[in-house]
């Protein structure tokens, strides 16, 4: 089991080198001096050179990868070109809004699509199979800036239940700050219940033939306890992979969703540092992400063989 | 239908694919999407580019189908040249990451020790999210409809590298493959003739899911401002400029929008279909 996890974190290392090197040499291809960029126009020749000497731009290529992923290595991501800030302190500053969003997406995803999937498995074939097929796969292609712009306007604009846009002032409660978060995770819920809603159906379906299954109900018990003990607990395995997967995915979502928003999240964060250019923070931002996502991806494989004996073989 | 008709292979093909409704409904919805997409110049009763502020925000109505957006612009007409741009990028996506993808995947398949340093780089550029990986290219290439094809060409092509991979790992089993190598044939004959034959199937299903995907991805590229310049009619950069307005002219988003979920949901549909009928366990499932 340890080795098992000690090879899986040897794998993840390399892939995070990888992206590291992929992030730092592609934006070193961008175009546009990044010290330039910081001046503006009215910067002379000497001044651009001088900063250029002062965040070692000047130095070979090869030897700014290596002295940057040292100091990733030791978690000093750089310092953001605008926000007059260094980008650990930026990603720190907007985790919790992302964090909550994420984690509330997901809640609310499940909600919808456990319950979804386990009634279209026991109903196969059946209107409310299709209902639910239908359903999740229409949610699965809506683009959730749209449904984030009809939420907005239906629930926020013309009801008035919800805020607008925002997260809040500083020091707001922090049932203020559920207030603001509800729609946007209504939208990143609704949006990724499809493939829970998906994925509990089949492996509910691969369970309900099962002998066990049978034997249960032979023995009298009641239905209701057969297919949420017996079966729903068989089918848990593939489960808890597809809820850690919606978690990956919902990272991506939360982007595009906090900028419709206008939560101050790490997405808002990212958006913003693209439109201006701001690399380092690009960089650090997306070295984070992939660091979260590979961990994110461990902490699926180990729950996997905790939960499931079989696997560890 | 005579005999002579339904014993062609592909009509065969398209008529087992179309024998459920909703399959076919969606096919009819993709060619009206790619009719109004490529006719765009001859059907759009208005130059999607010209500004009448007089009319600006007008509800939809007799002479404007769909409204007007924030300038006078006709929504009608910018939507099926929003059709041609989205489309013609989700195409180019499609055809782009097939084909690298396609190649990467037959020769990781084939040759271990090609394997390992692909699928490290398919791992690395996977363990982005396909939205953030996107606007970061977007943001090192800069903003063009070219450069939103290239990044999601780049976004998309290790997902087919890792199912033609696995399908060629599969194929290269075969009888007839080690018949192949026997009779002397090329190793790339072998690949891009033989195997890549027996592959089609899961690249045509991947096909219409990435189309699906790139569809989305670009009005989402686009509407934070990081895709299609936003002077060019996009399905994204419509919503973009018109969400300000969506309060009190919801059709300037909603029209867009609405196509969009019409276009992915219905390439969506026809994979599933594909993919139903050319997997030949769940053939006999259904």
């Amino acid at each position: 089991m340890l080795a098992h996890i000690g090879r899986r974190l040897a794998g993840l290392l390399l892939v995070l080198f990888l992206v590291a090197a992929l992030v730092f040499f592609l934006t070193r291809l961008a175009p546009g001096d990044p010290a330039a960029l910081m001046l503006g126009d009215q910067a002379t020749p000497e001044d651009v050179a001088r900063l250029r000497e002062a965040y070692g731009l000047d130095k070979p290529l090869l030897l700014q990868f290596v002295l940057w992923l040292k100091e990733c290595a030791t978690g000093n991501l750089g310092q953001s070109i605008f926000l007059q800030q260094p980008v650990t302190q930026a990603l720190l500053q907007r985790a919790e809004p992302t964090f909550f969003l994420a984690m509330f997406s997901l809640a609310i995803a499940a909600a919808i699509g456990i319950p979804a999937g386990i009634a279209s498995a026991v109903w196969r074939g059946r209107p409310i199979d299709q209902a639910v097929s239908g359903l999740a796969m229409l949610a699965a292609n809506i683009p959730s800036f749209w449904l984030g712009l009809i939420f907005i306007q239906l629930f926020a604009v013309r009801f008035g239940w919800f805020p607008v846009a925002g997260y809040g002032a500083p020091d707001a409660s922090f049932f203020e700050r559920l207030q603001h978060l509800f729609l946007p995770s209504a939208v990143l819920g609704v949006v990724n219940s499809a493939l829970i809603t998906r994925f509990t159906r089949a492996s509910m379906l691969d369970v309900l033939d099962a002998d066990f299954v049978r034997t249960a109900r032979a023995k009298g018990i009641s239905e209701l306890r057969v297919v949420l003990r017996h079966a729903f607990g068989n089918a848990l395995v593939p489960i808890i992979t597809v809820l850690g997967l919606t978690l990956a995915l919902l990272i991506g979502g939360a982007i595009v969703t906090e900028t419709v928003f206008g939560l101050p999240g790490v997405g808002n964060l990212v958006v913003s540092a693209v439109l201006r250019r701001d690399y380092p923070v690009i960089q650090g931002a997306l070295l984070a992400v992939a660091a979260i996502y590979a961990l994110i991806n461990l902490a699926i494989d180990v729950i996997y063989t905790l939960v499931d004996p079989r696997v560890r073989q | 239908m005579s005999s002579v008709v339904t014993s062609a292979p592909t009509l065969l093909f398209l008529r087992r694919l179309f024998r459920r409704k909703l399959v076919l409904l969606a096919a009819v919805i993709l060619v009206i999407a790619f009719a109004l997409a490529l006719l765009a110049p001859w059907l759009s009763p208005f130059d999607p580019a010209s500004m009448r502020m007089a009319r600006r925000l007008r509800p939809p109505g007799e002479v404007n189908w769909f409204g007007t957006d924030e300038l006078g612009r006709d929504v009608f007409s910018r939507v099926i040249w929003g059709a041609r741009a989205s489309l013609g990028i989700g195409l180019a996506v499609v055809v782009i990451s097939i084909s690298i993808g396609a190649a990467l995947g037959l020769v990781a398949g084939y040759f271990k020790r090609a394997d390992a340093v692909i699928m490290r780089l398919v791992d690395a550029l996977m363990s982005l999210p396909d939205i953030l990986l996107a606007i970061f290219l977007v943001a090192v290439l800069g903003a063009s409809a070219g450069n939103v094809v290239l990044a999601l060409a780049i976004v998309y092509t290790p997902r087919v590298v890792r199912v033609i991979r696995a399908s060629t790992l599969v194929v290269r089993e075969l009888p007839f493959v080690e018949a192949a190598r026997a009779l002397g044939v090329s190793i790339w004959r072998i690949l891009f003739v033989h195997v890549l034959l027996n592959v089609a199937s899961p690249l045509l299903v991947q096909a219409t899911f990435i189309f699906a995907y790139a569809v989305l991805a670009e009005a989402g590229l686009s509407f934070l401002g990081a895709g299609v310049p936003p002077e060019t009619p996009t399905w994204g950069t419509m919503i973009a400029s018109g969400q300000q307005y969506a309060e009190d002219a919801f059709w300037v988003v909603g029209f867009p929008g609405v196509a969009i979920v019409l276009v992915a949901l219905s390439l969506q549909i026809v994979g599933d279909g594909l993919r139903d009928m050319l997997d030949p366990k769940l053939r006999k499932a259904l």
